[in-house]
């Protein structure tokens, strides 16, 4: 009855396998241990000023959203490009639509200045 | 080959749609509130993949739709979590005066 | 519609031929590429980022949603004759996506002047408005429960921004993200009673839905369908707002800036309900047995427990936003209530509702000021006799809302009871009219603060008033709601024609090859 959680259970396996591989692998192949000196964030050299926990600028939010639209765009065009030849011009339409609404975002972001980093 | 069997997809899917719905309403911290909401949205992937063998190969497409509103969702979500932020410095919802519920 | 057919429309419908749904969709096309126009011309318009947008983008928005309004007038007529298409071609379609386009229409009038003087005039506002009626119309109007929950998402996303809007204001934001996070809940379950209700039919499609109920076949899934319902129905009883699935609704209404409160109360309501109409008594009408008993709970529930609460409501924007829950509860009896009566005093209750409340809306911000938005019961006395127009305008929308004669609202109320007794629903018939009864304070109290109290101050009012296109707007909404009690039979005979059409009617016994029976 538990047959088919077989899969399921290698893929668990290999995960925590592969979790553990690489936390050993980075403790041996590293050069020696953490200091205090060595742990503390480098800021060219000098001692550290500041809250290490300073605020981040609400720009890296903006690329943020930015990438979500992006990626979430491959999800609809990759099965479309799977299958492009069997649906034809039709489909073809259909995805130029869907680039077409997302051009338009990116273009209102562009005007809006999300894209420079001043 | 042989497959897993849909009642136990289902328990799967509605024990995490039930913990989700749970942590909604029992968390008081509106970025743990949005990560249940989310974890009740992926219950529902996984119910619409788990029906897929039996309804048709609809159930996986819609997933695809899920995904992409979740992800809108988000953007505006956390969005409007800043700038609650903005005014409170705080994300705790017991400090919001409107926030009773 | 001749010019449509001589654009090459066809006359009927095939959704299973793709490019069909050009003509399906052409009120959500142009919608579409008009909100895209909005947002690119205010953006490109600007030089400096901060500066306010131009007094034209409001005018190019009413522009857009004139054009929607002849786009769908294409609709007129036509028929489609697939089995499984997306997107509902129907009467009822029609007639709700002109509801939706009045609630938008009149909240971007009202929000001429309202936006400066909050220093929050900015083109996204109108691009906004514009997507959100596209989700209302898409969610009105779908076939399918997943086109129904992208509909929900592309109107509920735009909302929770537009309700934090005002991002100066620690109230806009608070209740953005309470809206935001009770809404998400909400459409979590609604999805989660999509993906049972598949699981258990086979198919999202609601006519599929409703010819298997309809035959009666044991498909065997009866506790998953169960469920499957249980949670749609919770879903949309948070988007519709009704009693227990209200506790958003009064902060999200107060904290929003008003013209959002003003197409939130009449167009996303108006969306959930033609969406609720569709799934629950159109696909599930063959499974009544089990929600009826339950939505009649809600119903009565909503009409008593709303209207009560509202009389201890000291703040008007409150107060409309308990009369709204109230009203959802109205609208409830007319989707219990049945057949095709029920369905038409539906469609009437609805536009009439609309009219009145987002006139009522417009003149709560004909009293606001710069940074202040002067919403208690105190605020609005002398109002009446210091300025007569706005005081007669505000009259005319409470008595309507009341239900008084000589307005909209009597005649809406008295349709809705009329389909409620032919439906065999008397005992809500009752608790409606008795509802109504305890609402007659509340509003009638408003009237009688604005006319017999003295004003706070000399002067207090000087300030109140709306722009010339605003005003112009408020008058219109008080037009049509004394003449829709008037000429009611008109509207009336357009729902009526409306509800008829609504795909799936019961065919005909006598299997005569009618052209009526392809047009379920």
């Amino acid at each position: 009855m538990l047959r088919p959680y077989v899969p399921l259970l290698v893929l668990l396996a290999l995960s925590v396998v592969n979790a553990i591989f690489m936390v050993v692998l980075s403790t041996v192949l590293s050069p020696g241990g953490a200091t205090k000196v060595k742990s503390a964030p480098y800021e060219s050299g000098m001692t550290p000023l500041g809250n290490p926990r300073e605020r981040f600028s609400v720009k890296f939010y903006v690329v943020a959203i930015l990438f979500i639209v992006f990626d979430v765009e491959t999800i609809f065009l990759l099965p479309w490009a799977v299958s492009a030849r069997r649906l034809g011009w039709a489909g073809f339409a259909a995805a130029g639509i869907f680039i077409f609404i997302l051009t338009v975002g990116l273009i209102y972001e562009w005007k809006k200045g999300a894209l420079e980093w001043d | 080959m042989q497959q897993i069997p849909l009642e136990q997809a289902l328990g799967l899917s509605a024990l995490l749609f039930a913990i989700g719905a749970f942590g909604v309403v029992i968390r008081r911290n509106a970025i743990i509130l949005f990560m249940c909401i989310e974890l009740m949205l992926n219950a529902v992937n996984l119910a619409f993949v788990a029906f897929s063998p039996r309804s048709g190969v609809q159930g996986q497409v819609f997933v695809f739709f899920v995904i992409a509103v979740a992800a809108a969702e988000a953007a505006v979500g956390l969005a409007i979590i800043i700038s609650v932020f903005r005014h409170k410095e705080s994300v705790d919802i017991k400090n919001f005066s409107l926030l009773r519920w | 519609m001749s010019f449509f057919a001589a654009l090459g429309r066809p006359e009927v419908l095939d959704l299973a031929r793709q490019t069909h749904y050009f003509w399906a969709l052409l009120p959500e096309i142009v919608l579409t590429l008009g909100a895209m126009l909005v947002l690119i011309v205010d953006v490109i318009h600007k030089g400096d980022r901060s500066e306010p947008s131009r007094g034209s983008i409001p005018v190019l928005t009413l522009a857009v949603l004139a054009a929607t309004a002849l786009a769908n007038t294409a609709l007129f007529g036509l028929r489609d004759v697939s089995a499984n298409g997306m997107v509902a071609v129907d009467g009822f379609r029609t007639f709700t996506n002109f509801v939706y386009l009045v609630a938008a229409a009149l909240c971007i009038a009202i929000s001429m002047g309202y936006l400066e003087r909050r220093g929050i005039m900015k083109g996204e506002f109108h691009a906004l408005v514009l997507f959100a009626t596209l989700g209302m119309m898409l969610m009105g109007g779908s076939r399918d429960l997943i086109m129904t929950f992208i509909g929900l998402e592309v109107m509920s996303v735009p909302i929770y921004v537009l309700v934090g809007f005002d991002r100066m204001d620690p109230r806009s934001s608070e209740a953005s993200l309470k809206y935001f996070l009770l809404g998400a809940f909400s459409s979590g379950f609604f999805l989660y009673g999509i993906a049972l209700v598949f699981g258990a039919v086979g198919s999202t499609n609601l006519t599929y839905i409703a010819e298997t109920l309809g035959t009666g076949t044991d498909h065997g899934h009866e506790r998953l369908l169960m469920a499957g319902m249980a949670l749609t129905l919770v879903g949309l009883g948070f988007k519709v707002a009704a009693i227990p699935f209200h506790m958003w609704t009064p902060d999200a209404y107060d904290g929003a800036p008003t013209p959002v409160t003003a197409l939130m109360s009449t167009g996303v309501k108006a969306a959930a309900f033609a969406a609720f109409v569709r799934i629950f008594a159109v696909a599930f009408a063959d499974a009544g047995a089990q929600w009826v008993p339950v939505v009649w709970w809600l119903a009565a529930v909503t009409m008593v427990g709303a209207n009560l609460v509202a009389l201890t409501q000291g703040s008007v924007k409150r107060m409309l936003a308990y009369s709204s829950i109230a009203h959802a509860g109205y609208l409830l009896v007319a989707l219990l209530s049945g057949g095709d009566t029920g369905k038409a005093a539906f469609l009437f209750y609805i536009l009439a509702y609309t009219v009145m409340t987002a006139g009522a809306f417009g003149i709560v911000i004909a009293n606001s000021r710069d940074g202040e938005e002067r919403v208690t019961l105190e605020d609005y006395a002398g109002l009446g006799l210091e300025k007569p127009w706005l005081g007669a305008a505000f009259s005319i929308f409470l008595l309507s809302l009341a239900g008084f004669p000589l307005t909209a609202g009597f005649l809406g109320k008295l349709y809705i009871l009329r389909a409620a007794v032919e439906g065999g629903q008397a005992q809500l018939a009752v608790i409606l009219v008795l509802a109504s009864l305890v609402s007659y304070f509340y509003y009638l109290r408003v009237i009688v603060v604005m006319y017999m109290r003295p004003a706070r101050s000399e002067g207090w009012h000087a300030g109140a008033g709306l722009p010339l296109a605003a005003r112009t707007a408020v008058l219109a909404a008080c037009v049509v709601v004394v003449a829709m009690f008037f000429a009611g039979a008109v509207p009336m005979r357009w729902a009526e024609q409306s509800a008829l059409s609504l795909w799936r009617q019961p065919a005909p016994v006598a299997a005569s090859p009618a052209p009526a029976s392809l047009f379920r």
